[in-house]
């Protein structure tokens, strides 16, 4: 995924959680803006007696770029599901057995393998959500469980529509609506999806990370958006809802590994262990507003996240979550030209 | 004699020479070192091939290039112009264009009125302009947001003034990039033009008004002239940055319409095709210096009449 919650999180925000000099050792975490929940580092830094720095990135492009280069002194990093395999291929992660940890036995089953990590050899589960579409029900009051929103929009919201600037899931959502599959090579399908996408973006007014006020506002009424931000807005303006696109929508990981390079190695698999514990997998949740994939963090949620309908995928819906990828360089060449049509 | 103190005077210059090439060596250096350096890397980087997951492979190709200016047809590959490229290309210089227009309607009036205050008030008026560079271009961008959104100052005053019904969408238009550029790109106009204006020696206005000079024709024939230094340089401040500006189109446009700055990143980013990236950079950057090498071959006369 890319940044959640803040439009804006700016490259490398540095918060410096220093517990006196004496600690025992560091770490340093590289994670997205707003997160990183600060009791949850203050919790391991007092258990541990390790001093903890944090450093932010806005896109999983972006972290390994600064990764690659090297020198940057960072210890565990996240990545998001779909993004495990150009670390892999470049070697970047350490294979440190999440799997073997004491905390393992937590994770959930249906996270204790993912598409990208099968094993859970390199990652562990930090949150997980989806991408869906996020509609003013005050304003519009028919199915909102339909890429339509944003691809055929109802009239009421048209002019008041954003989509979030995350190319391949747009891109992929629009391929599941017109019948295809997402990364398909096939030309037909892929000029129906860009002439779709061309003819309905006159219905839409930006696409932005939108600053959640402008929903709260309702200067924007309609958004290709994330489940956790979605319930964010919520909170502030009851009227609006999140919908899971019955044709597809995305559904994603984001986890914790342990850099090839990094120093403080133990601390590093320290930190794995006590963030795939149920009572701190709940602070990343209360959070971030996101689910953990740990069981038994439920007892520790936040009443309100607990029973949030974005965490709470319809049954009937399940089946049409589509794992987020990455696509092959040949056809990520052609998601990027549609974009760029889009945007010209 | 007349000889001798001549040989005497060619010896002195070529020492000072001398002096003035080793006295600039740090700036060389420096310059080679930040500058030319990392444009090298961007023109090695557009030659190579796109790696897998971003970054590139040590192999030579023209495909970055050769995706700048052309496209194969989405549908059945034949070979096109790239005229997304070339739109995104035509906004950007336009709206650089117009940005720079503006600043000077609204710069050169600003200079001109500093420049005629009394010597111990300039300072004060310069130090005005200077304050908003204290703050942090992204926050300058999100206030004049402010100004202009649904909710914000303009709307709120016009629908309490009964003069509107419904706000008026003015943010994510081409006018609200191009007034977010012009506010934040002002004082790099202003600064030249009243360095300019204050060397100008107002007793030649004095004295064009004795030959009977029109206000206008004062204006045009004398203080024009010796003040254009100061407006070029003012305008290639402007033009330049303007020209790739990525931060104030991206929030003020709200992402639907890219300029040269946003294509370049999204290379970079979610394309994960640095060689189209550098390409696409590297050809900005060879734009920007044709059009500076003919701006300096027409107005180099007017550069020397100042000195």
């Amino acid at each position: 995924m890319k940044r959640k919650a803040c439009f804006l999180g700016s490259a490398a925000a540095a918060a410096l959680l220093a517990q006196g000099a004496l600690a025992e050792g560091r770490l340093n975490i590289y994670n997205f803006g707003l997160y990183t929940p600060p009791e949850l580092l203050e919790r391991f830094s007092e258990t541990y007696d390790v001093e903890v720095s944090l450093t932010e990135f806005a896109a999983n492009e972006e972290a390994i770029a600064r990764i690659q280069a090297g020198g940057h002194g960072l210890d565990v990093v996240l990545v998001s599901g779909y993004f495990i395999p150009a670390y892999l291929d470049q070697g970047l992660l350490m294979e440190s057995h999440p799997n073997e940890m004491e905390n393992f036995s937590n994770v959930a089953p249906e996270w204790a393998s993912i598409t990208n990590d099968p094993e859970r050899a390199y990652t562990a589960p930090w949150v997980w959500g989806t991408t869906g579409v996020m509609v003013n029900t005050g304003l519009y009051d028919g199915d909102i469980n339909t890429a339509a929103i944003f691809l055929d929009p109802p009239e009421e919201l048209s002019g008041t529509i954003n989509l979030v600037p995350s190319m391949n899931d747009v891109i992929d959502m629009t391929l599941r609506y017109i019948g295809a599959e997402p990364c398909t090579s096939d030309r037909e399908a892929l000029s129906a999806a860009r002439d779709l996408l061309t003819s309905a973006s006159e219905h839409w007014a930006s696409i932005d990370y939108a600053s959640f006020e402008k929903f709260v506002n309702e200067d924007l009424n309609a958004s290709v958006f994330w489940s956790g931000a979605a319930g964010r807005i919520r909170d502030a303006n009851p009227d609006f809802a999140y919908g899971w696109p019955e044709t597809g929508y995305i559904q994603w990981m984001d986890n914790m590994a342990i850099l090839a390079d990094a120093t403080n190695v133990e601390n590093a698999r320290l930190f794995l262990n006590f963030i795939m514990a149920p009572e701190n997998a709940a602070m990343i949740s209360n959070y971030t507003r996101y689910g953990n994939g740990i069981t038994g963090s439920e007892a520790f949620m936040d009443a309100g996240l607990l029973d949030s309908p974005e965490l709470q995928v319809p049954e009937a819906l399940e089946g049409a979550a589509i794992d987020q990828q990455l696509c092959a360089p040949a056809v990520q060449e052609l998601y990027t030209r549609i974009w760029t049509e889009l945007t010209r | 004699m007349l000889s001798e103190a001549a040989s005497g005077e060619a010896l002195l210059r070529r020492a000072e020479t001398r002096r003035r090439w080793s006295l600039a060596m740090p700036a060389l250096i420096v310059i080679s070192l930040f500058s030319i350096l990392p444009l090298a890397v961007m023109v090695v980087y557009s030659f190579l091939t796109p790696g897998t997951y971003g970054n590139v492979e040590w192999q030579f190709s023209l495909d970055g290039w050769f995706s700048v200016i052309f496209e194969r047809d989405l549908f059945d590959d034949t070979l096109g112009l790239a005229d997304a490229h070339l739109s995104i290309l035509g906004r950007s210089a336009l709206l650089a264009l117009a940005t720079t227009a503006l600043t000077m309607v609204f710069g050169l009036p600003t200079a001109w009125f500093i420049a005629t205050r009394p010597v111990a008030s300039r300072a004060y008026w310069m130090f005005l302009i200077t304050v908003p560079f204290w703050t942090n271009l992204l926050v300058r961008t999100i206030a004049i947001q402010e100004v202009i959104r649904a909710d914000g100052t303009i709307n709120r005053l016009l629908l309490g003034l009964g003069v509107i019904d419904a706000p008026i969408q003015m943010m994510f238009t081409n006018g609200a990039v191009l007034l977010g550029m012009t506010y934040v790109y002002l004082p790099l106009m202003v600064l030249p033009v009243y360095a300019a204006i204050e060397k100008f020696d107002f007793r030649l206005a004095e004295a064009a008004y004795d030959l009977h000079a029109s206000r206008f024709y004062c204006l045009r024939r004398v203080i024009f002239p010796l003040i254009r230094p100061g407006v070029i340089a003012g305008s290639i401040l402007v033009f330049i940055p303007a020209l790739g500006a990525y931060v104030t189109p991206r929030l003020m446009g709200g992402g639907r319409a890219m300029m040269w700055g946003n294509l370049i990143d999204l290379q970079f980013g979610q394309g994960r095709n640095w060689p189209l990236g550098a390409a696409l950079s590297v050809s900005l950057t060879l734009l920007v210096m044709i059009a500076l090498v003919l701006s300096v071959r027409r107005f180099a006369g007017g550069g020397r009449a100042d000195g």
